[in-house]
C-alpha cells in the first residue's frame, strides 16, 4: 500500500503501514521486524499475538519512540491520528506519550518506582503534564485509584508499591495509563504475570475503561486464548513479520496460515479436546510414592502479632508413576506445600512422606541422602542453571554429589540423558545462555532426571515458556513419565496446563485444600464456587465453541 | 528498635575488637618510647632510674595487667598519657580531631558533589564521546596519589599562579588545597559506583514506565533512577569517610596542617604507644558511627527496608 493511499483511507486512530526495524548487534545488523502493517481504529482493541523474538514488542516499542540504542527503524511509517510520528522529535513525542498513548507495562512486580508512595507514583504522569496544582492532582489521584478498583484509595496512595499484590499493581498502572485519557493504550502481556481471576479482572477493567472512554486499546500477548477473549482483531507475529491477520473471529475460526493453526494447537485454553495425560493408570494397585497428611506451615509476622498460616492442614497421596497437581493463586500456599514436601521447609506439624520415608524433621546426612530420590525443576530456566557452568558440568554435578558414576560411566549416563530429553550432545559444551528458553528447561529436567529420582516436583516448569514450547515440554515429561515411571508433583496457576498432564489434583486457596479429585471430574464437574470461578477464569473459552 | 539494639551491639564489638588488636600489635613493637625518649645519652640517666621510669608508666607489668589496665583506662574514659609530651591523650585529640573533621567533612562533601556531576552528566549527554570521557574520568582520578597531587596542587596554585597563601593562610584559604587533594581521589570511586549503579537501574521496567508517561530524560534520571541508584554508594561513602581519616596523615603532612594525621604521624615516629592507642581507637570509632549512621539511614531511602516482617510473608 502507497503511503498516499494510506492517508486517504478512513479513520484510522493507528496506522502502522511497512515498518521495519533492525537491530545492530555485534554479529551485524538483525532484522526484527520486518514490513510490519496494521490499523488500530478509534475506540477498537487490537491484539498483536505472538511468541518472544516474533517483533510484537519491538513494534510497540516503535510506537512509543522507546527502542534501544542499538535498534533503529529502517523503513515504514507509524501514523497517529494523521501524523507520521516516527519523523516527530523528542519533544513532540513526549508531549503525546502519557497523554494521548497511555502504556500499561508486563511486569507490575518492577513497574511502579520502588521509593515512592503509590500516590506520587501515580501523580507523575499529571505533573510530567502539568496537569493541575497540588490539590487538584491528589483529589485527582485517589479518584483514580477507586475508578480502577482499588478498595481504600486514600490509604492506598499513602503506602509503597511493595505493600500492594501483584493485580493491585497493575491496577495502579493502569490507572496511570487512563489518568490523562488518552485516545490509546498500549498494554504490552499486561496481564500475563497474574493469576488467572486477578488477570480476568484486570482484562474486564480494560474493556470497561475503553466503553467509558471510548479508548482504543492494542493488546500485546504471547497468549491467544487472551486475544480471543478480548480483542476485535488479530494481528499474528512471528520472525517479525505479520503470518496472518483480522477480524478475530474469522481468524480463530478458521486459521489459514499454518502457523496460526500451530498456535492454537499448542494453546492449552483450547486444547479441550486435547488428550488427557496418557493412560491414567488406576490408582489401584500402585503404591503411594507421596504421602502429605494434614501439613500445617505457619510464619510469625513479628512478636505481639497473630501467626499467619501459609498451608493449613493440606493432605494428598500421590500413587507411583502418576502425577498431582497442586492449583491455585500466588499466597494460596502451593509452593510453601512443595518445599515442604522436598525437605527444604520443616512443616509447623502435619508429616510428609516421601518413599516410605519420612521427609519432615530430617536434617544433615539423613536428609542429603533423601535428596537423591526427590528432585525439582523450577520456573524459570533462565535462573535456575548456573550461568558459568556448561551443560556437561551441569549435568554431572548431581552424579558426582552422590558419587553414583565416574569416568567413562559418567559420559555415557549424561549422554543418555541428553539423549531422553530430546537434545543433541553437541550442545553439552555450551553455557545456559547460548540455549533458548525450551533448551534451557530441558536442560534443568534433564539435571533433575539423571538421578533417576521418584519424585520430581515440577514448580510451574512451563509457565516462562511460549505456548508452542510450552506444548513440547509438557509432552517430553509425559513421554518420560511413561518410560522412567516417574512421579510428579506439579504446581501451577494455570489450570489449562494442568489439565494436560495432571492426573489428580487438589485446589488450594488460603493454604486449604478446597477441593480434590480426578482431574477430569475436578474440571468438568467442579463443585466448589472457588473452583467453578478458578476455571471460568480461564481466558479463550468465549470463543473456543466457535472453532467447532 | 531491636535492630538498633543489636547494631549498637555490633558497634561495641568492633570497637572492642580494634582497641585488641591495636594494643597486641603496639606491645609488639620492638622498641618502645621510653627507650627513644630517655635512654639518649644526653639525659645521662642511669639504668636504676629508667627501670624506676619503666614502673611509673606501668610498661614492666605483664601483657594481661597492661591491657586490663588501659582497656579499664579506656571504659573510664582515660586515654593515658603521651609519652613524648606528657600530655593527657585525649587533651591531644580533643584539640586535633575538629580541624581534621573539618577537612576530612568539607572532602566529603565536596567528593559527594563531584561523583553526583560525572555521574548525571554522564548518563544525561547526549555526545557518545562526552560520556565515555566521563566514564573514564574516575578512572583516571582513582589513579593519582594523594601526596603528589598535594605538590602539583601546591606548585601551581601557590606558587605559579599565587591564589592561594600556603605559608600562614587563613582559615578558609588554608582548607581550599587539602580539601581539593583529598576530595579527587575519593570522588572517583563515588562516581564508579554511582554510574553503574545508575546504569543498572536505568534497565528496570519503571524507568521505562516512567520514560512512556512522557518524562524527559532530565525528569527520568532525577525523580526515577537517582533515589534508587544511592545506596551502594552510600555504603562506599561510608567506607571512603573511614580513609579519608587516613588520607589526613599524608594530606596534613603536605600542608603542614595541625590535625589528626601530625600527630599520628609524630606519634609513630616517636613510638608514643599511648597517642597511637588513642588514634587508632578513635578512628575505629569514627568508622564505626559512619557505618552506623549509614546503616540507619537506608530505611530511609528505601521505604522497602522498613518493617521487613510486614512484606514477607
Amino acid at each position: 500500500m502507497s503511503a498516499a493511499q494510506a492517508a486517504s483511507t478512513g479513520t484510522a486512530l493507528v496506522r502502522v503501514r511497512d515498518l521495519s526495524v533492525t537491530y545492530q548487534g555485534t554479529s551485524g545488523a538483525v532484522p526484527a521486524v520486518r514490513q510490519v502493517s496494521f490499523d488500530v481504529e478509534p475506540g477498537a482493541a487490537v491484539a498483536l499475538v505472538g511468541e518472544s523474538g516474533s517483533g510484537k514488542t519491538t513494534t510497540v516499542q516503535t510506537l512509543l519512540g522507546l527502542l534501544a540504542h542499538n535498534g533503529q527503524r529502517t523503513g515504514g511509517q507509524v501514523v497517529f491520528d494523521g501524523a507520521d510520528i516516527t519523523g516527530w522529535s523528542g519533544k513532540q513525542l513526549r508531549a503525546a506519550l502519557g497523554k494521548r498513548i497511555g502504556y500499561v507495562p508486563q511486569d507490575p512486580n518492577n513497574s511502579l518506582n520502588p521509593v515512592r508512595r503509590v500516590g506520587d507514583n501515580l501523580a507523575e504522569v499529571l505533573r510530567i503534564h502539568k496537569w493541575g496544582d497540588r490539590a487538584a492532582i491528589r483529589a485527582r489521584v485517589v479518584d483514580l485509584l477507586d475508578r480502577v478498583g482499588i478498595p481504600e484509595p486514600e490509604l492506598r496512595a499513602r503506602q509503597y508499591p511493595h505493600e500492594l499484590s501483584g493485580g493491585m499493581k497493575q491496577r495502579v498502572l493502569i490507572a496511570g495509563a487512563i489518568a490523562l485519557e488518552p485516545e490509546l493504550i498500549i498494554a504490552d502481556e499486561a496481564t500475563s504475570a497474574l493469576d488467572v481471576t486477578v488477570q480476568r479482572r484486570v482484562l474486564d477493567l480494560l474493556d470497561e475503561l475503553r466503553a467509558e472512554l471510548g479508548t482504543a486499546i492494542l493488546l500485546v500477548t504471547h497468549d491467544l486464548a487472551v486475544a480471543a477473549d478480548r480483542a476485535d482483531d488479530v494481528v499474528v507475529l512471528k520472525d517479525g513479520a505479520v503470518q496472518e491477520a483480522g477480524p478475530t473471529a474469522t481468524v480463530l475460526s478458521h486459521p489459514e496460515h499454518p502457523y496460526t493453526q500451530q498456535l492454537l494447537r499448542d494453546a492449552p485454553a483450547f486444547a479441550v479436546d486435547a488428550p488427557a495425560p496418557a493412560a491414567a493408570p488406576t490408582a489401584s494397585g500402585r503404591p503411594d510414592v507421596v504421602q502429605v497428611s494434614d501439613l500445617v506451615k505457619e510464619f510469625s509476622l513479628g512478636r505481639r502479632r497473630e501467626r499467619f498460616r501459609a498451608v493449613d492442614g493440606v493432605s494428598f497421596t500421590i500413587p507411583e508413576g502418576t502425577t498431582h497437581a497442586l492449583v491455585g493463586e500466588s499466597g494460596s500456599g502451593k509452593t510453601t506445600t512443595a518445599r515442604m514436601v522436598l525437605g527444604f521447609e520443616q512443616p509447623t506439624s502435619g508429616a510428609v512422606t516421601v518413599a516410605r520415608q519420612r521427609v519432615d524433621g530430617k536434617r544433615g546426612r539423613a536428609w542429603r541422602d533423601l535428596r537423591a530420590s526427590m528432585q525439582m525443576v523450577y520456573q524459570n530456566p533462565f535462573s535456575s542453571l548456573d550461568p558459568r557452568q556448561s551443560i556437561e558440568e551441569i549435568l554431572t554435578e548431581p552424579l558426582r554429589n552422590f558419587s553414583l558414576a565416574s569416568g567413562a560411566d559418567l559420559t555415557r549416563r549424561v549422554r543418555e540423558q541428553m539423549d531422553q530429553v530430546a537434545l543433541p550432545a553437541a550442545m553439552l559444551d555450551r553455557r545456559p545462555a547460548e540455549l533458548s528458553g525450551g533448551q534451557r528447561q530441558r536442560v534443568a529436567i534433564a539435571r533433575a532426571l539423571i538421578l533417576r529420582p521418584q519424585v520430581v516436583v515440577l514448580d510451574e516448569p512451563v509457565s516462562a515458556l511460549d505456548v508452542t514450547v510450552q506444548a513440547q515440554v509438557l509432552e517430553l515429561l509425559s513421554t518420560l513419565q511413561q518410560e522412567l515411571g516417574v512421579t510428579y508433583l506439579f504446581i501451577s496457576h494455570d489450570l489449562a496446563v494442568v489439565r494436560r498432564l495432571a492426573h489428580t489434583v487438589s485446589v488450594l486457596q488460603h493454604g486449604r485444600v478446597v477441593e480434590s479429585g480426578p482431574v477430569h471430574r475436578v474440571f468438568t464437574d467442579p463443585r466448589e464456587p472457588y473452583t467453578q470461578e478458578l476455571i471460568a477464569a480461564i481466558p479463550g473459552q468465549g470463543r473456543a465453541a466457535v472453532r467447532t | 528498635m531491636h535492630y538498633l539494639l543489636s547494631r549498637l551491639g555490633q558497634a561495641a564489638t568492633v570497637l572492642l575488637v580494634a582497641f585488641t588488636a591495636a594494643f597486641l600489635l603496639l606491645q609488639a613493637m620492638p622498641a618502645d618510647a621510653l627507650m627513644i625518649r630517655f635512654e639518649s645519652p644526653e639525659l645521662g640517666l642511669s639504668p636504676d632510674q629508667i627501670a624506676e621510669l619503666r614502673i611509673a608508666y606501668g610498661v614492666d607489668a605483664p601483657l594481661h595487667v597492661q591491657y586490663w589496665h588501659s582497656l579499664s583506662g579506656v571504659l573510664r574514659g582515660d586515654l593515658g598519657y603521651s609519652i613524648e609530651s606528657g600530655t593527657a591523650v585525649s587533651t591531644i585529640l580533643a584539640d586535633a580531631l575538629p580541624r581534621t573533621l573539618t577537612l576530612a567533612g568539607l572532602s566529603l562533601v565536596l567528593a559527594v558533589l563531584v561523583a553526583f556531576a560525572i555521574a548525571f552528566a554522564a548518563s544525561l549527554s547526549r555526545f557518545t564521546w562526552l560520556r565515555s570521557a566521563l566514564r573514564a574520568a574516575p578512572s583516571l582520578f582513582v589513579s593519582v596519589p594523594v601526596f603528589w597531587l598535594g605538590i602539583v596542587l601546591i606548585q601551581i596554585f601557590s606558587f605559579r599562579l599565587g591564589w592561594v597563601p600556603v605559608i600562614n593562610p587563613g582559615p578558609v584559604e588554608g582548607l581550599i588545597l587539602p580539601v581539593l587533594t583529598l576530595a579527587v581521589p575519593i570522588s572517583a570511586p563515588l562516581a564508579q559506583v554511582l554510574v553503574r549503579s545508575m546504569d543498572a537501574v536505568s534497565l528496570q521496567p519503571f524507568v521505562v514506565v516512567t520514560r512512556a508517561k512522557g518524562a524527559s530524560e532530565l525528569w527520568t534520571q532525577w525523580h526515577a533512577v537517582l533515589r534508587n541508584a544511592v545506596l551502594p554508594t552510600m555504603t562506599m561513602a561510608g567506607v571512603l569517610f573511614g580513609e579519608l581519616i587516613a588520607g589526613a596523615v599524608v594530606t596534613e603532612t603536605v600542608f603542614a596542617r595541625a590535625g589528626i594525621g601530625r600527630i599520628t604521624e609524630q606519634a609513630v615516629r616517636t613510638q608514643d604507644i599511648p597517642v597511637l592507642q588513642g588514634v587508632v581507637l578513635m578512628a575505629a570509632a569514627v568508622f564505626v558511627a559512619i557505618n552506623l549512621t549509614v546503616d540507619l539511614l537506608y530505611p530511609r531511602v528505601d521505604p522497602r527496608l522498613r518493617g521487613k516482617v510486614a512484606a514477607t510473608r
